[in-house]
């Protein structure tokens, strides 16, 4: 059985989860996978998965250039991402 | 401030070693990771919940020790004074002290540049198993697994586990060395075991020897890869939604410079230095597990065991586990050996592929460069928030650059935590 308990927001969207579902995942779930835009505007999304690349950084509760690979889902959590419409 | 007799950095296994040989003796013992649970990246996800009985063994003990505390989703940023280090959470900071500091950060994968690796859904082949383990929905993803070494099967493993569709395995390495490789493990027969548990579980999978990920692919996000078959035979197109493509892995070593220990290069790393006793060439530093060179949870385990016993002053304890790590050392040599990277892996990039991905700084702009410190004056390469610890790995492999020091502070640092 799966128990998604834990709500949260990713941009615009509200998505529910397992408890120890990264943010990075969740994201990825929400229907997106992009978390930033590189310097010349292109869309990047995570890719070492262990807190090191810094490609999965996202806002977490305002708080700007949180690892979301890195970070565990928490209910009422607010994430905003680089994708089309947040940024 | 806080203040412990050993602090050690990482709770993988060799940081969980250390912590468990050290507090038998009574020391408050500290230990720092910047995940937000223990397990490294061999144990991710928490030691409780691991196969490997090795895991929830040494958790368990460290429960029942009361004077071992974990620091999790902690960074070390730098180090104010000596036998101090300023850590900081997503929330806070604080300034740690301690007696001895036990170094056990682990590796990173090395990634190379290749036509489209900045594609979303191009991850590392580890990358993608640590995001898998973190509930990234892989469910009836097509997934190429691509690049070098053990990690490959153990990746592939995973993310089949997790209800992804593996396409092939790429594995650059050719045939002869892979089959050396194969009957070095007699040496270690639970590697054996591993492998063929591994081989069971891949059973069907398609396992392409002396081949390697030219180009990928894709409209917006990751559409196909381009596979290079060998030097003589030709290339082939594979669809899919994922690329998972790691060139084994790289020490951590810049905590260990930036507080002034030695490195060295060995089997094309470049790994910290360290005598018998795990102790580095700073007084009171020691460093455990992939720091010192690429070797595996084994290995990890070993030199965590006898530097956690060295820091508290049980060297006769730690001269029982001399043996057991120096043939895990023989079997980290022929690992580096078997899976050491082809030329024509620095070939991949053209002039617009990227290389710096913090500072999109291309390899045309990079290649005529004559130096790492060069190429970070002029084009920023390096300089964004991984600081060089993506495209240094690569920038190694395309140019034979390494990077010539380590600044402080060693990750990305909110300012209020440095004036606070």
């Amino acid at each position: 059985m799966t128990d998604l308990s834990i709500t949260l927001h990713i941009d615009a969207r509200s998505i529910s989860v397992e408890p120890g579902v990264t943010v990075a995942a969740a994201i990825a779930l929400a229907g997106g996978g992009v978390t930033r835009l590189s310097v010349h505007g292109h869309p990047r999304a995570p890719l070492c998965g262990m807190g090191v690349c810094q490609e999965c950084r996202v806002t977490i509760d305002g708080r700007a250039h949180q690892l979301s690979c890195q970070t565990l889902c928490a209910n009422g959590m607010h994430v905003l991402t680089a994708s089309e419409g947040a940024a | 401030m806080k203040r412990y007799d050993i602090l050690i950095v990482g709770a993988g296994p060799a940081g969980l070693a250390a912590a468990h040989a050290a507090a038998t003796q009574g020391a408050s013992v500290g230990i720092i990771d910047d995940n937000p649970l223990a397990g490294g990246q061999i144990w991710r996800g928490g030691p409780e919940l691991q196969s490997d009985a090795r895991a929830p063994q040494l958790w368990h003990a460290l429960q029942r020790t009361d004077n071992v505390e974990f620091l999790l989703q902690t960074r070390v940023m730098y180090a104010p004074q000596p036998k101090q280090l300023l850590v900081q959470t997503p929330s806070s900071s604080a300034t740690l002290s301690y007696e001895k500091l036990i170094l056990a950060t682990g590796a990173r994968e090395r990634l190379l540049p290749f036509p489209g690796w900045t594609l979303p859904g191009v991850t590392g082949a580890g990358g993608l198993q640590a995001l898998a383990k973190g509930g990234y929905p892989l469910q009836g993803k097509r997934v190429v697994v691509a690049g070098s070494g053990p990690l490959l099967l153990a990746a592939a493993a995973t993310l089949q586990a997790k209800g992804a569709q593996i396409v092939a395995i790429i594995e650059q390495a050719n045939t002869p060395s892979l089959l050396r490789f194969g009957f070095g493990l007699l040496a270690t027969p639970s590697k054996i075991a591993q492998a063929l548990r591994l081989m069971a579980q891949l059973r069907g999978v398609p396992y392409l020897r002396d081949s390697y990920v030219h180009s990928a692919r894709g409209d917006g996000t990751l559409q196909s890869v381009q596979v290079q078959r060998g030097a003589a035979r030709g290339q082939e197109t594979l669809q899919c939604d994922f690329l998972a493509c790691g060139y084994g892995l790289l020490p951590n070593v810049e905590l260990a410079q930036a507080l002034g220990c030695a490195t060295a290069t060995r089997d094309a790393q470049t790994v910290v230095t360290v005598d018998e006793w795990q102790h580095t060439t700073v007084d009171g530093i020691y460093c455990a597990g992939e720091g010192t060179g690429v070797g595996g949870v084994d290995l990890a385990l070993a030199e965590g065991h006898i530097a956690g016993l060295a820091a508290s002053g049980q060297h006769a304890q730690a001269k029982a586990l001399f043996a057991a790590r120096a043939s895990w050392q023989k079997f980290a040599g022929r690992l580096a050996r078997a899976f050491a990277l082809r030329a024509g892996l620095s070939a991949l990039a053209g002039d617009d592929t990227i290389v710096c991905r913090c500072e999109d700084v291309c390899h045309g702009e990079l290649r005529t460069h004559t130096g790492w410190r060069s190429a970070k004056l002029q084009t920023r390469c390096g300089m964004g928030p991984c600081q060089g610890r993506i495209c240094g790995g690569a920038t190694e492999i395309l140019y034979g650059w390494r990077p010539d020091t380590v600044r402080m502070p060693i990750s990305p640092t909110r300012i209020a935590s440095i004036i606070d």
